[in-house]
Order: structure tokens, then C-alpha cells, then sequence
């Protein structure tokens, strides 16, 4: 559809800019003294208004001619073919306007007087179709480079929305490698607790699965997969993981997005407990305060672990996860003191409508 | 077993994880001729028992407290067949699959096991592999690209140091060794100096001579020594000698 026609409100802009233009036309006209002024507006006014519709057309012939990929010759061929045509058709309008008007008895034999007019006529025609031509090439270039920039911005949520989704139904293979292995150990020994790590690890998996669609889950089912993931954490780990948690009881409602804590406790014990023979202790902390959802884990660690690979990768996710969420009204913040490693997190208390 | 089943083999498992360790003690007792002469937690103990015990094989964690695998394995050395046991890491399967005697992936399978140990009988019996490289060149294998050392650990006897990177002053070759200088000690580590360069970060080590290394931090100036050779001098007051190459390389860095 063209840019201007299709739009009302555009059209109406457009047509009113033509008004200097006939005011300029009927000045021309009005110069040589030949004709009136009353008969230079007269015709001025409905030629101009005929020619605004007639200059929209350039739009055609730019698009099958466009600037970037079109030689030289035939932008020149193109668009001077249709501004002599147009500017003929235009001449024929004015010389039927004009012997319109002669039969009147305002404007007698003002077909005749129009005459030496002819040449002003055909100048502006040609002048103002290529004002149009280059009016109507500037259009194109601003929708194309607004189209670009929607495909860009489609492009970056597109790619934003696959990432959390893998992000969300992402089960850390380490963990679920040595879980296997433990439970095999167990089989031989103590088959009674190789069946509960399976159901505890089931447990984990079946609610980890169902998380992908949603948008956000309250803490208190959050709280659930973290319970779940270090029941079986406890196995392999057994006394050297020491879990502590106060969740204030306003906060287990809160909506929060689903795995966003599981990470951070799984970052503690990979890169905390882990680490330390004698093992240590996860913190979880969570109050309301101000409209905001405040949680810190905070775990022991020891700054001279041999280095994990690709540590850091899971904070890094929660981190973007917040940002692509909440922006700047969630907090993400790490603290690594001597013995303690603590992550901070800040998010707006949202709420699911209770019936009442 | 077979004729072999006169000489014992001693073993030593070393996983943080004590469900881990069961499952591969559970294995080995299924061979008569197999003693299980220790079990380890961490690294350290790692290290200080392999050093003790003098085992023929060691079954070996990566992700373990205090030192990981690889830090064990290039401590140890070539004195025992080392069996890697991990849940995953792309990195170790490429490093295990040209050097080390074989590695396991949890969960362990019994016939998995089985073959891996074969495969150590065999290295124990016999020589070392003919295809046998220098135990640095194996962890440098293992280290994942673009990526250099934080630390090197060194071994004295049992007991084991970590220096921290920011810490070594320089290292010096000294035949099969390297003496790695921090803190007004000196640490001597099997590793060729050319390895060890390989493990250092670029752009905070440079190789000054054939025989030198140095903490670039460290260096307070550049002084001409004799006719056309140079001395750096370190922050503590110490000389080392500059090759001309070398000098080309440390004033191509100063002139950054």
C-alpha cells in the first residue's frame, strides 16, 4: 500500500503542504501580467490539487527503480519518461481547466491569454514530479531501515526467549552422572537407600520438567525443588552438606521465575562444599522488605580450590534472567569475603490474585 | 586369575565422594590379586599418600577438594598407572584419550571397569607406555584452551605447596627441572621450562633466556651487562641474565 494514500491522517498533511506550492504557481502564472490574479489562483488551486494526486505515483516507479540497485541510465530513463508524462497529462488538465473557464463570463478568452503560460507550466511540472521522485526514494529508505530495526528487535527476543527456555530446562549432567554412580554404589550395599536416592532424584526431575512453560512459580514450590535437589545432594555429600533456612512465611507466595534459587544452591555446592573436605554450610534467606523480595544464599568456601571449570556460568544466567525480566527494579549482587560466598538477589514482590 | 595372579597389585582410590569409592572398592574385590592399600578424600592426601604408599595403580577423581585430578597426576608423576574417574568433562575424555592409562565415566559400568583394568595390568606389568610424555605435558593437554594457570602446585617429598601465580617471581631451568622462585623460596618441579611457559599467561610472563622466565610485575629495570648482554633486575634486587632475543621481547613489551 503506498505510505501516504493508505493513511488519512498523512494524506491530509500532504495535501497541505501543497498549498505554498499553488500560492507559488499562481504567483508564476500571475507574473507575466497576461492573466488576472484571480485567474491565477483559479486555476493554480485545482491543477496543484490534481497534481498532488498524479506526483504520488512517482511511488511505483521508485520501488521497481530502487536507488541502491538500479544503473545510473536507467533511473534517468525511468524517471524522466514518467515526469515528462505526468507533467503532459498535466498540461492537458490545465488546458481543458482553462477553456472551461474561457466559456464563463468571469474569465473571457482566457484560453487565449493562457497561452504564453504553457512553458512556466511545463517547467514546474517537470521540477515538482522530480521534487516527488526524490520526496517518495526518501520514504522507502525510511521504512526499509524501520523494518530492519523490527527484525532486529524480533531477532533478539527470539534468540532472548530460546535461551531462558534452555536455560529452564536445563539439569546440570554433573549431578545427574553422580547421582547415577551413587546409586549404583548403593545397589550392592544397601539397596533400601538406592531406591529412595531413585525416588528422591525422580522427584527432582518430574518437577524440574514441568517449570519450562511457566513464567514464574511461587517460592514455596521453588523451595520444594531445592529441597528435593539436596535430599539427593545429601546422599552423595552426606554430613558435609549443612543446610539453614528462614524464609519469612509473606515470602513463600511471592511469584518468583522457576529455577532461579536451584542454581545458586547447586553453585554452592559445587563450588562451595564441595571444595571442602570437612564440608560446610548453605544459607537461604528470604524476607519481604519495601515491595521487594529480598533472598541471599550464602554459603563456605575455599578461595584456594583448585579452579572448576566454567564456574561462574550459572551466576551469570541468574543475573541475565533478572535483567531480561525486571531490568533495573531486580538487584543481583556477589560477595566473596575470606570463608563466605554470598550472591544477593532483589526482586519486586509480585503476587498471583488470590479467589478471593 | 592368571599367571600373574602371584604379584599383587596395590591400588589407591582417591574420590571425595565415599558412595564413589565404595563402588569401586566393591569392583576390585572381585580380584584376589588386587590390595586396596588406601583410600583418599582430597587431593593433598592425595599426593602425601601416593608418595607413601608407592602404589602400582591410582583410580583418580577430578573434582575433588584442595587439588583436582590433574594436579594430583602431575604431582605424582609416573610413579603409579593412573585410572581417571570422572561424571563428565569434554576437556579430561580428550586428554585421557592420548595419554592416561584409561578413563572411567560414572556411573561405572562393572565391564567398563573391568577392561580399564586389564588395560592397567598390563602398564604395570610391562614398561611404561611407548608413547609415554613428560606428566606437565599431559596436564597442559588437559587444560582447556585459552585458558592459563592460576597456580602451580609443587611437591617436597609428601608435603605439597600451591603458588599462586601472582606469587612466582621466576623459574628457572635446571635440567629435568624447573626451580620456580616465590616468596624467597625456591620450589623444584619436574616440567620443562618450555611447558611451564606454555602454561603462563603471556601477557604477565616472558621467557627472557633460554633458561629463564620472569613475573614481568617483578622486573624494576633493564641493565646492560658486559658487551652486548643485558641483566634484568627484579624488584627484590635480584639479577637475572637477558638473552638478546630476550631483550628484543622484554623492550618490545615495555615499549607497549
Amino acid at each position: 500500500m503506498h505510505p501516504i494514500l493508505a493513511h488519512l491522517r498523512r494524506l491530509a498533511l500532504y495535501l497541505l503542504a501543497w498549498i505554498p506550492i499553488a500560492l507559488l504557481l499562481a504567483y508564476l502564472l500571475g507574473m507575466a501580467h497576461t492573466i488576472r490574479w484571480q485567474e491565477a489562483v483559479a486555476v493554480a488551486f485545482p491543477l496543484c490539487l490534481v497534481y498532488a494526486f498524479v506526483c504520488l505515483s512517482a511511488w511505483y516507479s521508485c520501488r521497481v527503480t530502487p536507488l541502491e540497485r538500479s544503473s545510473f541510465s536507467r533511473l534517468f530513463l525511468t524517471h524522466l519518461t514518467t515526469a515528462l508524462l505526468a507533467t503532459a497529462l498535466w498540461v492537458i488538465i490545465a488546458k481543458v481547466l482553462v477553456i472551461e473557464l474561457s466559456q464563463t463570463s468571469r474569465a473571457p478568452d482566457l484560453e487565449l491569454r493562457f497561452a504564453p503560460e504553457i512553458p512556466i507550466l511545463v517547467g514546474t511540472g517537470i521540477l515538482l514530479y522530480l521534487l516527488s521522485i526524490a520526496f517518495h526514494y526518501v520514504l522507502l529508505a525510511l521504512e526499509a531501515s524501520k523494518e530492519a530495526e523490527a527484525r532486529v528487535m524480533k531477532a533478539g527476543i527470539l534468540a532472548r526467549d530460546a535461551e531462558l527456555k534452555a536455560l529452564k530446562a536445563q539439569v546440570n549432567p554433573h549431578f545427574l552422572f553422580n547421582s547415577l554412580n551413587s546409586i549404583s554404589a548403593l545397589t550392592s550395599t544397601d539397596a533400601a537407600r538406592a531406591r529412595e536416592m531413585c525416588i528422591l532424584l525422580g522427584d527432582f526431575l518430574r518437577r524440574t520438567l514441568g517449570l519450562g512453560e511457566k513464567a514464574s512459580i511461587p517460592l514455596g514450590e521453588e523451595m520444594s525443588l531445592i529441597h528435593a535437589f539436596l535430599a539427593v545432594e545429601k546422599i552423595r555429600f552426606g554430613s558435609r552438606i549443612q543446610m539453614q533456612e528462614s524464609i519469612a512465611a509473606e515470602a513463600m507466595d511471592v511469584q518468583v521465575p522457576p529455577l532461579l534459587l536451584q542454581p545458586l544452591v547447586e553453585n554452592a555446592v559445587v563450588h562451595g562444599i564441595a571444595n571442602l573436605v570437612e564440608g560446610g554450610s548453605i544459607r537461604l534467606d528470604a524476607q519481604c522488605k519495601n515491595g521487594d523480595l529480598a533472598i541471599e544464599v550464602e554459603n563456605t568456601y575455599d578461595p584456594e580450590a583448585p579452579a572448576r571449570r566454567k564456574s561462574g556460568v550459572g551466576l551469570a544466567n541468574v543475573r541475565q534472567r533478572l535483567a531480561a525480566r525486571y531490568g533495573n527494579r531486580a538487584s543481583f549482587a556477589v560477595k566473596a569475603e575470606a570463608q563466605q560466598f554470598r550472591v544477593s538477589i532483589t526482586l519486586p514482590v509480585e503476587r498471583e490474585a488470590t479467589p478471593a | 586369575m592368571t599367571s600373574d595372579a602371584q604379584k599383587r597389585i596395590r591400588v589407591v582410590i582417591v574420590d571425595d565422594e565415599e558412595l564413589a569409592r565404595q563402588i569401586l572398592r566393591e569392583y576390585l574385590s572381585k580380584h584376589a590379586e588386587i590390595e586396596v592399600a588406601a583410600e583418599c578424600a582430597n587431593g593433598f592426601e592425595a599426593v602425601k599418600t601416593v608418595a607413601e604408599k608407592k602404589p602400582d595403580l591410582v583410580f583418580l577423581d577430578i573434582q575433588m577438594p584442595k587439588l583436582d585430578g590433574f594436579e594430583v597426576l602431575e604431582l605424582i608423576g609416573n610413579e603409579a598407572a593412573v585410572i581417571f574417574v570422572t561424571a563428565y568433562d569434554s576437556y579430561a575424555i580428550r586428554a585421557f584419550e592420548v595419554h592416561a592409562v584409561d578413563y572411567l565415566l560414572k556411573p561405572i559400568s562393572q565391564e567398563r571397569f573391568e577392561a580399564a583394568l586389564t588395560r592397567a595390568k598390563e602398564r604395570v606389568g610391562g614398561k611404561p607406555a611407548p608413547h609415554a610424555l613428560p606428566v606437565s605435558e599431559l596436564s597442559a593437554a588437559a587444560r582447556p584452551p585459552a585458558q592459563y594457570a592460576d597456580r602451580i602446585p609443587v611437591r617436597d617429598g609428601t608435603r605439597v605447596f600451591i603458588i599462586p601465580i601472582a606469587k612466582l617471581d621466576y623459574a628457572e631451568a635446571q635440567d629435568d627441572y624447573v626451580a620456580l622462585a616465590s616468596e624467597g623460596k625456591k620450589h623444584l618441579k619436574q616440567q620443562t621450562i618450555a611447558s611451564l611457559e606454555a602454561a603462563l599467561d603471556p601477557s604477565r610472563f616472558l621467557r627472557i633466556h633460554r633458561s629463564y622466565i620472569v613475573n614481568l610485575e617483578r622486573v624494576a629495570k633493564i641493565e646492560p651487562y658486559g658487551k652486548d648482554s643485558h641483566v634484568a633486575v627484579l624488584s627484590n634486587g635480584l639479577q637475572l641474565p637477558v638473552s638478546r632475543a630476550g631483550y628484543n621481547r622484554l623492550k618490545a613489551y615495555l615499549d607497549r
